[in-house]
């Protein structure tokens, strides 16, 4: 990991002297274990700041939305599908990206960690190998195997390398395959359910949530200047935490993703409450492939299912 | 869209599409027909659709 670190300072500290880039956005420490935060870096004296490890979750295509500068960025796999994904609805143009890739083996899941350990966790370090992460707080260290306290999107995740890039950081990782990783289990569980277990399913998945919109705000793909759940005229979904009004807000959200979501995880990651809120866009995800042989992100020259018409669409449903 | 809404819970029969022309006026009584009868042998949990009062604390 001090490898990956070192080169994504090399480069951009590279990058900023010779003038190609005004900025370059990464990661750096936040001031909590776990919680690493976008950096923004103007000058080559910045750069020295950019960290990269397991914590580096969020997805970092959320902050060049509608930029003019040219934009230097750090992108792991589900970045650059969402930089692929802003390309294609002209919320940034490729001229103006340069991408530095990093080849991901899976982000650490702060909620699964914190509920494993006593008590606060103060820091975490993983081993050079990728293998291991320890924890240790007041009174306690522990260490884990990584890939138990992964994050789910990220242990399923068949895309690690970057999809678009202008340089790589380090060689490739070998992608998980659909026979070593079953993308859709959690979904398909839910659709073998009755409708009546369904709702008490979601009921109890959304009954922590206190409407805060932590999972729009971290989400690349929420970029609308007023969101539907902030306009009042017309007030499209009620403010309240009533069961229904959070639903509404919930599946709307999911929606206004379906066929561009890259299942990066940010929302689930961002969500104070650790609500899996994957379960609504992994359904969208699954369908869009099924429906459309659709996976958002992957080229920059089609456009997203839910934007074009093609004759063979699938349209059983209407009478 | 019917599918993530059936996935969350709403009831297969209780969300109907259908294209119907201006022109089409018989087509239309059929289908709003079909979908009352549809919708109406479904009453059983109306009411989880129905905002509860807010509680006050």
């Amino acid at each position: 990991m001090t490898s990956y670190t070192d080169k994504i300072r090399e480069i951009s500290k590279r990058l900023l002297k010779e003038g190609k880039v005004d900025m370059v956005i990464g990661f750096a420490k936040g001031s909590v274990p776990m919680m690493h935060q976008p950096m923004f870096a103007g000058n080559a004296g910045d750069v020295d700041r950019f960290a990269w490890d397991g914590n580096c979750g969020i997805n970092l295509a959320n902050y060049v939305t509608d930029r003019k500068e040219k934009i230097g960025i750090v992108a792991k796999g589900c970045d650059a599908r969402n930089l692929a994904v802003h390309i294609v609805e002209n919320k940034i143009s490729r001229d103006q990206l340069y991408i530095i890739g990093v080849p991901c083996t899976g982000m650490i899941d702060r909620h699964k960690i914190t509920a494993r350990v006593p008590g606060e966790i103060e820091a975490l370090v993983e081993d050079e190998a990728g293998k291991t992460v320890t924890v240790s707080g007041a009174g306690f260290s522990e260490t884990f195997d990584r890939a138990d306290v992964l994050q789910e999107n990220c242990a399923l995740c068949m895309h690690r390398n970057p999809v678009i890039y202008d340089e790589l950081i380090a060689d490739e990782v070998p992608e998980q395959s659909e026979k070593e990783v079953d993308r859709y289990a959690a979904v398909r569980k839910v659709e073998e359910m009755s409708p009546d277990e369904k709702w008490a399913y979601f009921e109890d998945l959304l009954s922590d949530c206190i409407r805060c919109y932590a999972c729009r705000n971290a989400c690349p793909l929420c970029y609308c200047p007023t969101c539907f759940v902030d306009e009042s005229k017309p007030q499209w979904v009620g403010k309240s935490v009533d069961p229904t009004d959070i639903r509404i807000f919930h599946f709307l959200r999911a929606y206004h993703c379906a066929g561009r979501c890259t299942d990066c995880g940010a929302c689930v990651r961002s969500c104070p409450m650790g609500i899996n809120v994957r379960a609504l866009t992994k359904k969208l995800e699954k369908d869009c492939l099924e429906n459309f042989g659709w996976e958002a992100g992957l080229t920059t020259d089609q456009r997203p299912p839910l934007d074009t018409f093609k004759p063979d669409d699938p349209e059983q449903f209407i009478k | 869209m019917k599918n993530l809404l059936e996935h969350m819970g709403i009831e297969p029969g209780r969300l109907h599409f259908s294209w119907i022309s201006s022109a089409e006026s018989t087509k239309f009584v059929e289908v709003a027909k079909q979908v009352t009868e549809a919708t109406l042998a479904l009453t059983s949990k109306e009411k989880k659709y129905m905002k509860t009062k807010p509680k006050v604390a």
